[in-house]
């Protein structure tokens, strides 16, 4: 039996700030493990944006489940489905090869939140896979588990790169409102210094005899 | 991000900045021709292809449709 996963995330971003920060969420402070990332299919059908891309990433395996999986890295395919006019982006992901051991299938819908307006609401699922006999149990408890952590890193990386897109909107996460600040600060600082670098000459040009 | 062919690396970097322009300037304001990045994506996709299959990684296996078919996982009923 497959292993059940649901979380909803709320982003505060409008849905159209999400939509295109979603292809650009790597690299973030978060994503070490994604090595690559491909488009390998993309059409517009009926209105609607169909992607596939291949991701790589580094697969960290505990010890006693060397036995069954001995590759570094997994590939992953994930398909989508972008509805401008309704405004709903499906993602679902699957991983490449290995399915016996452990295969990991995630949906994701973003679409508008209903409750809060201008935010946009991410219902994750996830379903955990092994095919493993005698352990296929603990194989699918572990994977559940690091699902379950990895959740909250994949939300943050996606969060810092939108505050960074869009480093506007009001509601950000705490560290990043203060470097926003300092940089606008910075940005303040060097405008009023250049500014009086430039003032200065044009001063003493104005006033020959003060000099 | 890097590409899995080392050489895609260019390719790629030119069509996701055009995507990203296209996706943000056009898709979402109901623009649908797609036509604008489409020969950067043919020449990208030579590249990525011929990575792939370098790396035995099957064109048919990735290229799947799963989302919207039958196939596609489903959720459970909820116990309560």
């Amino acid at each position: 039996m497959p292993r059940y996963f649901e979380a909803t995330t709320v982003f505060n971003f409008s849905w159209d700030q999400v939509a295109q920060g979603f292809w650009l969420k790597y690299p973030n402070p978060n994503s070490q493990h994604v090595l690559t990332e491909d488009t390998v299919k993309r059409e517009v059908r009926a209105g609607k944006l169909f992607s596939k891309r291949l991701i790589s990433k580094t697969n960290p395996t505990p010890k006693w489940a060397e036995r069954f999986i001995t590759t570094k890295k997994v590939n992953i395919v994930e398909e989508s489905i972008v509805d401008p006019k309704n405004k709903v982006f499906i993602t679902y992901t699957r991983n490449l090869g290995y399915l016996k051991v452990m295969s990991i299938t995630e949906k994701v819908i973003y679409k508008e939140s209903e409750e809060h307006p201008g935010k946009t609401i991410a219902i994750r699922s996830a379903w955990i896979d092994s095919q493993i006999r005698g352990f296929g149990r603990a194989i699918c408890a572990f994977g559940y588990e690091r699902f379950k952590k990895n959740c909250n890193k994949m939300v943050g990386g996606f969060n810092h790169v939108l505050s960074n897109m869009f480093p506007t909107q009001t509601t950000l996460a705490a560290h990043n409102v203060i470097t926003t600040t300092s940089k606008l600060k910075d940005a303040a600082k060097n405008a009023s210094e250049l500014a009086k670098a430039k003032a200065a000459p044009i001063y003493a040009s104005l006033h020959p005899n003060q000099s | 991000m890097n590409s899995i062919g080392e050489a895609c690396k260019q390719l790629k970097d030119e069509y996701d900045a055009c995507f990203n322009a296209w996706f943000s300037e056009h898709f979402l304001r109901g623009e649908t021709n797609d036509s604008m990045c489409a020969p950067m994506f043919k020449l990208y996709q030579q590249c990525v292809k011929k990575a792939m299959k370098e790396q035995q990684i099957e064109l048919q296996e990735v290229e799947k449709d799963m989302l919207g078919t039958d196939q596609e996982r489903k959720v459970p009923p909820s116990k309560s």
